[in-house]
């Protein structure tokens, strides 16, 4: 049982460690738009326009590996079971 | 002699359509005008940009330095990348774009004016208005005229385009901008820079 919740706490970790890395490894806040730079070829000026795009942010990394960092912890709690000696 | 009124008369018309300022509209059909703002924050610096821009700016060619105008920044169309951040920015702390759904700049004179082929750089004095406070401000402005170039932009349209662009700084406090948020988590200072063009079409 230990190693079962050890076990789904650092695929966890892993996981949203990959698939923050994988979307942009934004050391900011989440995102759900990036700004885009449009530019106007005969004023010169540059625009922003935003692209609807999810960029996770360090708060839910941090939130994904604080839960599996708890997960982790509460694996220590549980007792393993007693084997039965035939 | 009525030949010579008449032709006097018509000279001094046509003199005065040369020489009157032209009327620019602000706003965009291509939605490039666009206003970005950012702040600096501890984690990262909060950017963002509104392209609701609209006004008239009157501009005269052969005198760019009597140039004035009021350029419109529709505050519903602030935006932030992060959603819950752009809640707060129009929420009743920040910019309250339900009460306040305007931001203006009136320049109501422009100092230091140099001109150079069609470009003009002045210091443009007017009232900025931000959340219902006015302020006298002064905003460092270039101007570039680019005669008969509408067409090049909007496909079937002849006219003169009037490109405006200006940076400068305020403070959030002058204009009780969340005055509560300490300046240790959201600077005071709102770096701004606007970069606009503006259509005189002619028939």
């Amino acid at each position: 049982m230990k190693r079962t919740i050890r076990t789904i706490a650092l695929s966890i970790a892993v996981l949203a460690t990959a698939a923050w890395i994988v979307m942009g490894a934004n050391r900011g806040f989440t995102k759900t738009t990036v700004p885009k730079k449009i530019v106007d070829e005969v004023t010169g000026n540059e625009g922003v326009i935003y692209e609807d795009r999810f960029v996770p942010g360090v708060e839910l990394l941090g939130a994904a590996l604080l839960g599996a960092g708890a997960l982790a912890g509460a694996s220590f709690f549980v007792k393993n079971k007693t084997k039965i000696k035939a | 002699m009525k030949k010579l009124v008449t032709f006097l008369s018509s000279t001094l018309v046509a003199a005065a359509a040369i020489a009157a300022p032209q009327s620019f509209d602000f706003k965009d059909p291509k939605g490039v005008n666009n206003a970005v703002f950012k702040l600096d924050a501890p984690l990262e610096a909060i950017n963002g940009s509104a392209n609701g821009v609209s006004g008239t700016v009157s501009f005269d060619p052969a005198n760019p330095g009597a140039t004035k105008g009021k350029i419109v920044v529709a505050t519903e169309t602030l935006h932030v990348p992060n959603p819950t951040m752009k809640g707060h920015l129009h929420g009743s702390q920040w910019m309250d774009v339900a009460k306040y759904p305007e931001l203006t700049f009136e320049a109501k004179e422009l100092k230091n004016v140099k001109t150079t082929g069609d470009s003009t750089t002045a210091d443009a004095s007017g009232t900025l208005t931000i959340r219902g406070i006015a302020k006298d401000v002064t905003v460092p402005v270039k101007l570039t005229y680019l005669k008969d170039k509408l067409g090049a932009r909007v496909p079937n349209m002849k006219g003169d385009l009037l490109v405006i662009r200006a940076t400068f700084n305020v403070k959030r406090s002058d204009y009780g901008i969340n005055p509560d948020a300490p300046v240790e988590k959201v600077s005071d200072d709102i770096d701004l820079s606007l970069s606009i063009a503006g259509a005189s079409p002619k028939s």
